[in-house]
C-alpha cells in the first residue's frame, strides 16, 4: 500500500482524509462510468451505417422532467462531498490541548525550527509520538508551503503573519516535508523531515543528553561537519560535485581563487570559509546570487570549526 | 431553419482574401480578417508555449537537474504558463474565432465597431512585444506572479505586467464590441431564442471579460507600483498583505478560467448536432447554463487560497459555492449526451475533436470535487493534481474545443476542405499522448508530488517518464494537425459553402465569405438546429 501511495497514513486524521477521498473516487468512478459509457454507446449505437439515413432521426428537442432530474441529483450529490469534506477538514483545524508547540520559518531554502524553550534547528524537527503537534508558520521572505504528505496537511507560510497546523503523530517514524509554494531556485530542494520519537527518547533528546551524547564522542571533526552539512541545509543549495545548483560547488573550493561579485578575488582558505557561512553577504561569488542566510545564530562556533574541516575534503 | 437570401456567390472564389499585400490586412476593418490575424498570433504562441512545455517535460524525465538549471526551469514554467493563458487560451477562441463567426453567426456584415475591433488587435500586439521585451529579463515567478516573490525577484515583472494588461485592455475591448454586436447586430427575425449556442457562450464569455479584466489590469498597476515605487501594498514589512494579492488576482483569474472554457462549450454546442443530424437537446439549459456559469464563476475565486491562512468561515463559503459549478457544467454534459441519442452520427474530424472535448471535461470535471471539497484539497493543493485537473479542464476542454471548431470551420475561412484521413492520424495521436502526459499527472498529484519542480525524488520517476513519452506522442499529433492545415490551405479540395450541411447562417455565406458577408441580409424565421424529419 505504501508503494501505491508514496506516503502512508501517518495518523487517523490522514486515514479520514484518504476515506473522504475515497468517497469522492467511488460516487466520481459512478458518474465517470455513467457519462462515458452513455457517451460511447450512443456514438457508436447510432453511428450512420448509410448516407441516405441522416434525415430519419427524430426531432427530440429536450425534455424538461429530465433536465430537472439532472439538477437535482447532482446538487444532493455534491452538497454531500462538501459537508463530508468540511467535517474532516474542521477537525483536522480543531485547536488541540496539550500540543507540542514548534515554531517553524521557511526561509530561501530552507526551514528553519525554533522550539520554545529555546533549542533550534535546519530542516529537522523532533516531536514524541501520540502527542498532537501545533506547528506556528511563518515566511522570512517570501510565501512558502509547509506540506506534510503523510498527513495529508498542507498551510502556507507567509511573512508577516503566524498560520497554524496541526497533526496527531501515530507512530515513531521520519516523515518528509515539502515546499509547495513556489519560492524560487531553491523550491524543490527546500525539504525537512519530521522525525517522530518515541516519548522516552524525545524526553533525553530535549534534555540535550542526547545532543551531546548521540554515541558519536569518537566523531572526528570531518565526521562532524559531513553530519552538520547534512542537515543544516546546505545541500538544498550546494552541490558536493557535478550539476550545480543555487551555489558554488563544494567539491576543489578550498585552496582555490574564487574570483568575486566586485570584480576582486579571494582565496577559499580556512577564514573565507568560515566567512562565507556566518557572513556570506560580505564576498559574493562572482556569478552568484547573494541569497544565502546567514549561519551566526544557527550554527554554534564548533561546529562551524567542523564545517570548514569537512569542506576542505568534501567527497 | 428557412433562412432566405445570401446564397453563395462565387465571385472570384477567394472573398474576402481577395486583396493582397500587407497593408491590406494590418488595416483591415474586416472582422473576418481580424479573426485570421488572432488565429494566426495565438497558434504562434500555443506553439512556443508548447515548445516550452516539451522542454520542461524533457527535464523531467530524471528526478535530478539534468538539462539546464532549475532557475531556467523555474523561467520556462513560468513563460509556459503566462504564453498560453494570456496570449493563446483567453484570446485563441473569443478574439480569432469569435471575431470571424460572430458576425456570420448573426447574420452581420460585422462586428459593431469595426474600428474598436482593429484597435483591439493592435493592442494585443503591442501587449505581446512588450511581453516578448520581458524576456531580456525572463519572468521566473510562475503565471500566478504570487508577491512577495514577484516583488522581490530580479526578473522583468513590471514590464511583464504591463504586457499583460494591454493585453487585458485589448480583451475588454472585444468583449464590449461582441456585446453590442450581438444586442444590435442579429439579422431580422433572429430573437435571442433563435441564436446558436455559440453565441450564447460567446455572450457570457464577454461580460465576463468587461467585468472581471479590469481587476486584474489594477492589480498589476499595484504590482507595478510597489516594484518600480515601492508603494508597499502587498509587502507585510511596510505594512503590506501578500494575500490581498491573490484576492486580487484570483478575483479576476477564476472567471477568466470560464473565458477559456464556454466559447469551446459554444463550439461543442454547434458540432454535436451538425455530426448527429439531430436538433440540440435541451436549448435553453445549455444557453442559460452558461449565463449560469459565468456568474457563479465570479463567486468562487477563494478556492484557490483554501491554505492561504483564510478564516476558516472564508473557507467554508468558499467551498459550499465552488460545487455550485459542478452543475450548470454538469446540465451541459448530460445535453450533449441526449443530443447524440438516436442521432444518425459520423465521426469526420470536428466530431472526434467535440466528443473528446465531452470525454476529457467529463474528467476533468469529475476530479473538481477532490479539490472542492475541503479536506481532500488541503492535501491535493499545489501538488501535480492540480496541475492535471487544470490541463484536463483546459488543454482537454478549452483546446480540443478549439481544434473541433479549427477543423469544423477550416472549409469556411479558407475556401478548402482538410484531408480528413491525415486529421484523423493527429486526432488519434493527440488523443493518446494527451491521456499519457496528463493522467499520469492525477497518479503523481494523489501519491504527493508538488508542482514546479524543477528536481524531485525518485518515488516519482516512472510517473514522470510516462508523462513525458506522452508529451513527445502529443506533440507528434500536434505537428501533423499543422502540417495537415498547411497542405490544407495549399492544395485542399474546393470546399463548397456548406460541406457539413449544417443550419447556421455563416453556411449560408460562400466559402471564404465576401467582404461583407452576405449579399443580403439573411431573414430568420426559425432556430438553427432543426435537424431531422420526425418531430418527437
Amino acid at each position: 500500500m505504501d508503494n501505491i501511495l508514496a506516503f502512508g497514513a501517518a495518523s487517523a486524521e490522514a486515514g479520514r482524509v484518504d476515506a473522504v477521498f475515497l468517497f469522492i473516487a467511488v460516487i466520481g468512478g459512478f458518474f465517470f462510468l455513467l457519462t462515458q459509457g452513455l457517451l460511447i454507446y450512443f456514438a457508436v449505437r447510432y453511428r450512420r451505417r448509410s448516407p441516405d439515413r441522416d434525415n430519419e432521426t427524430p426531432g427530440i428537442t429536450g425534455n424538461h422532467l429530465l433536465e430537472f432530474f439532472w439538477v437535482l441529483i447532482p446538487s444532493i450529490v455534491v452538497m454531500a462531498i462538501f459537508y463530508y469534506g468540511w467535517i474532516v477538514y474542521a477537525d483536522l483545524r480543531a485547536p488541540r490541548t496539550g500540543a507540542t508547540e514548534v515554531y517553524v520559518t521557511g526561509r530561501q531554502w530552507m526551514w528553519e525550527v525554533k522550539y520554545p524553550d529555546g533549542r533550534t534547528a535546519i530542516n529537522e524537527i523532533r516531536v514524541p509520538v501520540g502527542k498532537p503537534v501545533h506547528f506556528l508558520l511563518t515566511g522570512a521572505d517570501v510565501l512558502h508551503g509547509f506540506y506534510l504528505p503523510d498527513f495529508r496537511v498542507k498551510m502556507d507560510a507567509i511573512p508577516g503573519r503566524i498560520t497554524s497546523l496541526w497533526v496527531q503523530p501515530d507512530r515513531p517514524g521520519q516523515y518528509q516535508i515539502f515546499c509547495t509554494v513556489y519560492c524560487g531556485d531553491g523550491h524543490s530542494n527546500m525539504q525537512a523531515r519530521l522525525i517522530v520519537m518515541p516519548p522516552e527518547q524525545y524526553a533525553a533528546w530535549a534534555s540535550g543528553e542526547e545532543r551531546h551524547g548521540e554515541g558519536k564522542d569518537r566523531e572526528t571533526l570531518h565526521e562532524r561537519g559531513e553530519r552538520i552539512v547534512g542537515s543544516a541545509g546546505c545541500l538544498n543549495c550546494h552541490a558536493i560535485a557535478g550539476k550545480e545548483k543555487v551555489g558554488p560547488n563544494f567539491h576543489g573550493l578550498y585552496g582555490s581563487t574564487v574570483p568575486l561579485a566586485d570584480g576582486m578575488s579571494v582565496k577559499a582558505d580556512e577564514e573565507y570559509l568560515r566567512e562565507s557561512i556566518v557572513d556570506p553577504g560580505a564576498k559574493v561569488v562572482k556569478g552568484y546570487p547573494n541569497v544565502m542566510p546567514t549561519f551566526k545564530t544557527t550554527l554554534k562556533p564548533e561546529e562551524v570549526q567542523a564545517v570548514v574541516e569537512y569542506l576542505k575534503k568534501p567527497d | 431553419m428557412s433562412a432566405e437570401g445570401g446564397s453563395a456567390i462565387a465571385g472570384n472564389g477567394r472573398g474576402y482574401l481577395s486583396e493582397r499585400g500587407w497593408r491590406s490586412w494590418a488595416f483591415t476593418l474586416d472582422h473576418k480578417r481580424i479573426g485570421v490575424m488572432y488565429l494566426l498570433t495565438t497558434i504562434f504562441f500555443f506553439l512556443l508555449g508548447g515548445i516550452f512545455a516539451l522542454l520542461l517535460r524533457l527535464e523531467l524525465l530524471s528526478p535530478q537537474a539534468k538539462y539546464f538549471s532549475n532557475h531556467t526551469y523555474n523561467v520556462f514554467f513560468t513563460l509556459h504558463g503566462a504564453l498560453m493563458i494570456f496570449l493563446f487560451v483567453i484570446p485563441a477562441i473569443p478574439s480569432g474565432l469569435g471575431n470571424f463567426f460572430i458576425p456570420l453567426h448573426l447574420g452581420a456584415k460585422d462586428v459593431a465597431f469595426p474600428r474598436l475591433n482593429l484597435a483591439s488587435y493592435w493592442v494585443f500586439v503591442a501587449g505581446f512585444l512588450v511581453i516578448i521585451g520581458s524576456l531580456v529579463s525572463p519572468m521566473d515567478t510562475g503565471w500566478t506572479f504570487y508577491t512577495p516573490y514577484s516583488a522581490k525577484t530580479h526578473a522583468a515583472v513590471a514590464t511583464l505586467s504591463f504586457g499583460v494588461f494591454l493585453i487585458g485592455m485589448s480583451s475588454i475591448l472585444t468583449g464590449l464590441n461582441f456585446i453590442v454586436t450581438i444586442h444590435k447586430l442579429r439579422a431580422p427575425g433572429m430573437t435571442w431564442h433563435r441564436m446558436p449556442l455559440f453565441i450564447w457562450a460567446m455572450y457570457a464569455t464577454s461580460i465576463i471579460q468587461v467585468v472581471a479584466t479590469p481587476v486584474v489590469g489594477v492589480t498589476f498597476l499595484l504590482l507595478a507600483m510597489e516594484r518600480l515605487l515601492g508603494v508597499a501594498f502587498f509587502d507585510p514589512t511596510k505594512g503590506g498583505d501578500p494575500v490581498l494579492f491573490q484576492h486580487f488576482f484570483w478575483f479576476y483569474s477564476h472567471p477568466v478560467v470560464y473565458v477559456m472554457i464556454l466559447p469551446a462549450m459554444g463550439i461543442v454546442s454547434e458540432v454535436i448536432p451538425v455530426f448527429s443530424r439531430k436538433p440540440i437537446f435541451g436549448y435553453n439549459a445549455i444557453a442559460y447554463s452558461s449565463l449560469a456559469i459565468a456568474f457563479i464563476g465570479f463567486l468562487v475565486w477563494g478556492h484557490h487560497m483554501f491554505t492561504s491562512g483564510m478564516s476558516p468561515l472564508a473557507n467554508l463559503i468558499f467551498s459550499f459555492l465552488t460545487f455550485f459549478v459542478a452543475i450548470p457544467t454538469a446540465v451541459k454534459v448530460f445535453n450533449w449526451i441526449a443530443t447524440l441519442y438516436k442521432g444518425s452520427i459520423t465521426f469526420e474530424s470536428p466530431m472526434l475533436y467535440a466528443l473528446t472535448f465531452i470525454f476529457l471535461f467529463i474528467i476533468g470535471g469529475l476530479t473538481g470535487p477532490f479539490l472542492a471539497a475541503m479536506a481532500t484539497n488541503v492535501q491535493l493543493h499545489d501538488t501535480y493534481f492540480v496541475v492535471a485537473h487544470f490541463h484536463y479542464t483546459m488543454m482537454g476542454g478549452t483546446v480540443m474545443g478549439f481544434f473541433a471548431g479549427l477543423h469544423y470551420w477550416f472549409p469556411k475561412m479558407t475556401g478548402r476542405m482538410l484531408n480528413d484521413k491525415v486529421a484523423r492520424v493527429a486526432w488519434a495521436l493527440v488523443f493518446l499522448g494527451f491521456n499519457l502526459t496528463f493522467f499520469t499527472m492525477f497518479i503523481a498529484g494523489t501519491r504527493g508530488m508538488p508542482r514546479r519542480y524543477a528536481e524531485y525524488i525518485p518515488k516519482f520517476h516512472t510517473e514522470n517518464v510516462i508523462s513525458t513519452i506522452g508529451s513527445a506522442v502529443l506533440a507528434a499529433g500536434i505537428l501533423i494537425m499543422v502540417w495537415n492545415f498547411v497542405q490544407g490551405l495549399r492544395k485542399g479540395a474546393k470546399a463548397g459553402a456548406n460541406p457539413w450541411r449544417s443550419l447556421t447562417l455563416e453556411w449560408r455565406a460562400s466559402s471564404p465569405p465576401e467582404t461583407e458577408n452576405f449579399h443580403e441580409i439573411p431573414q430568420v424565421s426559425d432556430w438553427p438546429y432543426g435537424y431531422g424529419t420526425r418531430k418527437a
